[in-house]
């Protein structure tokens, strides 16, 4: 079974970001980049569904400008056995990345599709399940367990919803979107780092893909939140609850 | 003319969501509501949802597939109910995400998620980078799927005479999914978006047992609801749908009280917008004390049962 994990390039989680004066969006040039965290736990799940002899190889996606080969080495120094950038200066938007994905789904034929829930930039939170939807595939989002069945090309799936949790059952093939604790992605020994150097990474175009990927979607202004002022510090308990009591007047 | 607004309902076939409430009062500003209650014996939410301020009408798609719930089967009768509509919008929840995505790549027109802001019929504010930034955008496709951020927006109140309840046979295939089962959080505790006050105890409780045996009798006096840290929930204090934060739960209740959390970037996007918030944190450096309206810098193991002793 071949499992696809299409992955993003995104500001790295630990950088505070910055609005650009000008209000045309988030400063990203000589910021740290790094692959989505949620799409790092894409990739450990299907590397480990490999490693137990489930997935007979793992094929690691992006779509982006040329630096997300590195993205995509990444995955490869995680465990992924090759690679394809679908390479295009446009700003991508997720109809567009579903789109391409699904056009390289039809040309390899995965089994599988495990991907991040929400990319942690735009946060859009849409692109697994517009996926699944252009495939006419079930979806399993949230996803907190993952159980796979082959024989019975089946799989089972926990998934993260409001007030716990929930499991569904469905057919292969599918898409899986991962949540935060489904599992804690190792990191890239140096070893792995210099044998992902040699593993292939072919590149396409959308054109290529015959996807039209002009954004529909146009972006005004970005500005940064109203800033919420601190308050006092209060000396002890009594004066907090005279406080809220008189003050606030919310107890 | 008015635009034709669909809001899909959030319900588990007995009760509706608090959610639709808020999803309503947004869609008021877009046009005409029609409400879709969407499940499998599920007459009585249409019932609830009739009562909302703000719908014109009530369509009940009741069909055997939509047992369920599940993303694909809805997705279906949300298209074959409202492939017309100008608006479709779900709450930013679990449910809403999961489905509104699916309506959208069907009907080739982008979705915005997350709205916070309706400008106008084509202009929406939205966060991004977990909040730190807010985004305007706009777009001309021919209808739009939204997702609503429900703390963003006031829910509406019951009206007078309930809103009329259409029943609009939908013909679905079975679902390849099958649900197997749902494992939900018992509590008599009333639910974290929705409560009115929220108790949130961070990594420095120390210990699931501290965690519980500070927070609870605290939360019991205030009749609030208990929310967690992402490093609480971590470390295994308390279960992962008590995470408030970017990556969980969006909270904006009238009195926030962070207990031992230390505010990051991920936890104040989860709580910014509550009306009051309040901060126990023995670190005065804790970034949680630069959005706390009170700071008490001190022990919370002494700090909190005086406050619960004296509420």
């Amino acid at each position: 079974m071949k499992i696809l994990v299409p992955i993003k390039r995104v500001v790295d989680y630990n950088v505070k970001i910055r609005v650009k004066p000008d209000g045309t969006g988030v400063e990203t040039t000589n910021v740290k980049m790094s692959m989505n965290p949620f799409d790092e736990i894409a990739v450990e799940e299907a590397v480990r569904l490999k490693e137990r002899g489930i997935a007979t190889e793992v094929l690691a996606v992006s779509a982006g400008v040329a630096a997300c080969q590195e993205t995509l080495r990444t995955a490869l120094a995680l465990g992924a056995d090759r690679a394809i950038l679908i390479e295009t200066d446009v700003e991508l938007q997720p109809l567009a990345v579903a789109r391409l994905l699904a056009a390289i789904v039809a040309k390899e034929g995965p089994q599988l599709v495990i991907m991040g829930k929400q990319a942690i930039d735009d946060d859009a939170n849409q692109t697994g399940q517009m996926l699944a939807a252009l495939l006419d595939w079930p979806q399993a989002t949230f996803a907190s367990q993952v159980v796979v069945d082959t024989a019975a090309q089946q799989v089972t799936v926990t998934r993260e919803i409001d007030g716990g949790l929930e499991t569904l059952q469905m057919p292969l093939p599918a898409v899986i979107t991962t949540d935060l604790r489904l599992n804690e992605p190792r990191f890239a020994s140096l070893p792995n780092i210099m044998k992902a150097k040699k593993k292939p990474l072919e590149t396409v175009s959308p054109a290529a893909l015959g996807v039209d990927v002009t954004p529909r979607i146009r972006t005004l202004k970005v500005e940064e939140p109203p800033k919420r002022k601190g308050g006092v510090k209060v000396a002890d308990v009594d004066e907090l609850i005279a406080k809220l009591r008189q003050e606030a007047k919310v107890i | 003319m008015s635009a034709n607004v669909l809001v899909v309902s959030e319900h588990d076939n007995h009760h509706l969501a608090r959610s639709t409430a808020h999803v309503v009062a947004a869609a008021r500003q877009l046009g005409s509501v029609t409400l879709l209650v969407a499940g499998s014996q599920c007459a009585p939410v249409a019932e609830v949802a009739a009562q909302l301020d703000g719908v014109d009408r009530v369509v009940l798609a009741d069909a055997e597939p939509l047992a369920g719930l599940t993303a694909e089967a809805l997705a279906e009768a949300v298209l074959a109910v409202g492939g017309d509509s100008s608006y479709i919008l779900f709450p930013a929840t679990a449910f809403g995400k999961n489905i509104a995505p699916r309506v959208a790549a069907k009907r080739n027109v982008a979705q915005i998620s997350d709205v916070i802001r309706i400008i106008d019929g084509k202009t929406f504010v939205r966060p991004i980078y977990a909040g730190n930034a807010l985004a305007t955008v706009t777009c001309d496709d021919p209808a739009l799927v939204l997702t609503i951020r429900t703390t963003a927006f006031d829910a509406v109140g019951k009206r007078s005479t309930p809103a009329p309840i259409e029943t609009q046979a939908v013909a679905l295939a079975a679902s390849k999914t099958t649900a197997v089962g749902r494992q939900l959080t018992q509590s008599a505790r009333p639910e974290l978006t929705a409560a009115r006050v929220v108790v949130t105890g961070g990594r420095g409780l120390g210990s699931s047992e501290q965690f519980h045996a500070l927070l609870e009798p605290l939360a019991d006096k205030l009749n609030a609801a208990i929310g967690a840290s992402r490093a609480a929930v971590d470390a295994g204090y308390a279960p992962n749908d008590w995470q408030v934060g970017q990556t969980g739960k969006i909270v904006a209740p009238e009195l926030y009280i962070a207990i031992g959390v230390s505010g990051a970037i991920q936890h104040l996007a989860g709580m910014k917008d509550s009306k009051v918030i309040v901060a126990i944190n023995k670190d005065p450096e804790a970034p949680i004390f630069q959005v706390a309206d009170y700071g008490l810098v001190a022990d919370l193991f002494q700090a909190v049962p005086e406050l619960t002793r004296k509420l």
